[in-house]
């Protein structure tokens, strides 16, 4: 019986401690390493207590030196161990790109295949809660851009609590990409939901007249907007992507045929982004689907801002969104 | 803040009528974009704005108004050197603000690419339409900025089982045709009387003719649409459009408006294209920037314009930007056409239709396609020694159509 099962409904911030914790005990290759993850239980409290329970063996603070740890988690994968490496925010992770990028993508291609680097990396992502133009980008459209990584955006709970365990299972590197404004967000779980896939989109509400293709946090936005909607009469059908790399455009295309319209919606910048990049494969693959004009609800071109109001309205918003696809379909 | 006013689509319009809105008060429009339909005396015409801002003040539905009647009121863009971020709701001034700070760009407002005559249909509506034989031009849109959408296809389907395909054909003989709302034959009767009156009361006419060979232009015209599917296909008229607006854009004093007692000669040529209309009447919208188009694009936009001619939908710049006007009767007009000038363009260039006949060559008389071409010019403006070096430029662009 569900009522048996104690902690059906939990936050983010702890399906992904969870998922860490499960993940110590059931692999001793298993560690995790990173800034603050130890003594102070990680800067959004998501390794918290974890150093109490597995030891300095397997939580290890590093010093402020993304490219370094990056690099000695890399080491390690491919060494045998199996590294969980987080950095502060991806804004930070630009100072290890050179190791995510020139090896722990590159390896296993440069050596024939002799070396596999299976690396997890997790940060933090996105802007909402006030911590200005160093802290709160969306970057996970450019790692997106590199063959060789896989990357992940979990949005809800229960892909925050299985995604991990997949991460780890594959051979490759894996970037996993958790936004800062789902920590404290709650949501249930099923209990006989053991295993997530990294392969496929979802269809997080169905509908007919629209498709709003989103992830991360943005797919709360997404569905709020759904809502606002559906009581306009106008169905929208929200896909969260989960994996922006390999995007599983069939399940995008297939919402889009059944909808024929599509609003993208990511908080990342317009130009350059995961949002074009889907704009473009809709174009290539599915142009006689269209009956309306692609849209795309993005950030401002700015560094986000730190003032609430201005930050605010730097992000995506519900009523945006909301307009753009009412647009779509009720044009006048 | 500035006025939208009723265009005068034609020396001929003295009034017209607003049937449709396309816009709301408080909508964002620009320069371009369509944003009433005016009936007049050549039918519902889509009225453009050349105004960027703000829009209200709209006038009610339905009262007939003169040419230069406010019909709108459109507020200038919102400070359009600000910052694309939200300005902060404390009175800063905008001049306290580091001139060092990047503006910041934010392609978020749609791009609209520059004006085409390339009527709106979704690409899904598109598909459909092939598959079902539907004319996608003859449909009314109901999407995006107008488009035609896979309900429109649906409900024309619908309502006409039956829809004629399309062809190549410039003269589709029965596609079904949008109703041109308010569309008055006699009413347009009556302009075009009181145009062509005007303007044999107010412009000496002098008139010039001559017959240009037409086989150089039918041997290449045969070798391009040998190789090519019907609707890529050129007809003839194409050539004689191009020779002439080549030739207009070397001789200006032929090309502009005769205003206020000047002639105001125009760079560009807009080449006004008559149209006969089934039920009576013609309209000569324009072709723009005729002289610079290349022969298929020029092909698409005559197919278009006579199109839309004929089922609605022509926009108020093609009627109020022609800064002359050719005319070509086809192959079952008459041999030749002396036109009469449409006020207040200066000059009126007028095809025969292509005819056998026997022409001299090196001493021999030969069975040859030729062609008249006339032309009527204001005497206000030039002289016939011109004209003839007019027609000259036209008859020796002719002998060669690879360079057209």
């Amino acid at each position: 019986m569900a009522d048996t099962t104690p902690t059906l409904r939990m936050s983010y911030r702890e399906a992904c401690r969870q998922a860490l914790r499960d993940a110590l005990m059931a692999d001793p290759r298993a560690f995790v390493m990173g800034e603050d993850v130890g003594k102070y239980g990680g800067c959004y409290a998501v390794t918290k207590g974890l150093l109490e329970e597995f030891g300095p063996q397997r939580i290890l603070d590093t010093p402020l030196a993304e490219n370094g740890f990056t690099g000695i988690g890399i080491g390690a994968a491919v060494a045998g161990l199996r590294p969980i490496v987080e950095i502060m925010t991806c804004n930070f992770s630009l100072l290890a790109l050179d190791q995510i990028m020139n090896n722990a993508a590159t390896l296993a291609h440069m050596s024939g295949g002799q070396f596999a680097v299976p690396l997890v990396i997790r940060m933090a992502t996105g802007g909402g809660r006030q911590l200005a133009a160093q802290h709160s980008h969306s970057l996970e459209g450019w790692y997106a851009h590199i063959p060789g990584l896989k990357v992940l955006a979990p949005a809800t709970v229960e892909d925050a609590r299985h995604m991990l365990a997949a991460a780890l299972a594959d051979p490759n590197p894996v970037l996993i990409f958790e936004h800062v404004v789902l920590y404290n967000t709650e949501g249930e779980l099923d209990p006989a939901v053991q295993a997530v896939d990294l392969t496929q989109a979802k269809v997080r509400r169905a509908g007919s007249d629209v498709s709003l293709v989103t992830y991360g946090n943005s797919l709360p936005k997404c569905l709020a907007a759904a809502d606002a909607l559906a009581a306009e009469q106008i169905s929208a059908e929200v896909i969260d992507l989960r994996v922006l790399r390999p995007l599983d455009m069939a399940t995008v295309i297939a919402s889009v045929v059944r909808t024929h319209r599509v609003v993208i919606v990511d908080e990342g910048w317009k130009s350059g982004s995961i949002s074009a990049e889907i704009a473009a494969r809709l174009a290539e693959d599915a142009l006689y689907e269209l009956d309306a004009p692609i849209r795309r609800v993005c950030s401002r071109e700015v560094p986000i801002p730190y003032a609430a109001q201005l930050e605010e309205a730097a992000l995506p918003s519900v009523a945006e969104i909301v307009a753009t696809a009412r647009a779509l379909v009720r044009p006048q | 803040m500035a006025d939208f006013t009723m265009p005068a689509l034609g020396a001929d319009m003295e009034t017209g009528t607003v049937v449709e809105w396309k816009v709301r008060p408080g909508d964002h429009v620009r320069s371009g974009d369509v944003i009433a339909v005016v009936e007049t005396h050549k039918g519902a015409i889509d009225v453009e704005c050349f105004l960027d801002g703000t829009i209200d003040d709209l006038v009610p539905l339905g009262q007939e108004l003169p040419v230069d009647a406010v019909l709108a009121s459109v507020r200038g863009p919102e400070s359009a050197a600000a910052p694309a971020a939200p300005a902060p709701t404390t009175s800063v001034p905008p001049a306290a603000l580091p001139s060092h700070l990047p503006v910041a760009e934010a392609p978020t407002a749609p791009m609209h690419p520059p004006t085409s005559h390339r009527r709106k249909v979704s690409p899904a509506a598109r598909h459909h339409t092939q598959a079902l034989g539907i004319d996608p031009d003859t449909l009314s849109g109901t999407g995006v900025e107008g488009a035609v959408t896979l309900a429109d296809v649906a409900r024309s389907a619908h309502a006409a089982p039956t829809a004629a395909p399309a062809g190549p054909s410039i003269t589709p003989a029965n596609t079904p045709t949008r109703p041109r709302g308010g569309f008055d034959p006699d009413q347009m009767r009556r302009a075009i009387a009181a145009a062509m009156g005007r303007s044999k009361r107010e412009i000496p006419h002098y008139y010039l003719r001559s017959t240009i060979s037409f086989a150089a232009a039918q041997s290449w015209l045969s070798a391009w649409n040998r190789t090519r599917e019907p609707a890529e296909r050129l007809l003839p008229a194409v050539l004689l459009l191009k020779a002439a607006a080549k030739a207009l854009a070397q001789f200006p004093q032929f090309n502009g408006l005769y205003v206020d007692g000047q002639f105001q000669p125009a760079p560009p040529v807009h080449l006004g294209w008559a149209i006969a209309l089934r039920g009576g009447g013609l309209v000569a919208p324009a072709i723009h920037h005729a002289q610079n188009l290349p022969l298929p694009a020029l092909m698409d936009a005559l197919r278009d314009l006579v199109q839309r001619a004929r089922a609605g939908g022509l926009r108020s710049s093609e009627l109020s930007d022609p800064t002359v006007t050719v005319t070509s009767l086809g192959d079952r007009g008459a041999d030749e056409v002396l036109g009469v000038i449409y006020p207040p363009q200066v000059a009126i260039l007028g095809f025969g239709r292509i005819v056998e006949r026997p022409w001299v060559v090196q001493g021999q008389v030969l069975p040859q396609a030729v062609v008249s071409v006339s032309l009527a010019a204001d005497h206000r403006v030039s002289d016939g020694h011109l004209g003839g070096q007019l027609l000259a430029a036209i008859d020796s662009a002719l002998q060669s159509p690879d360079t057209l």
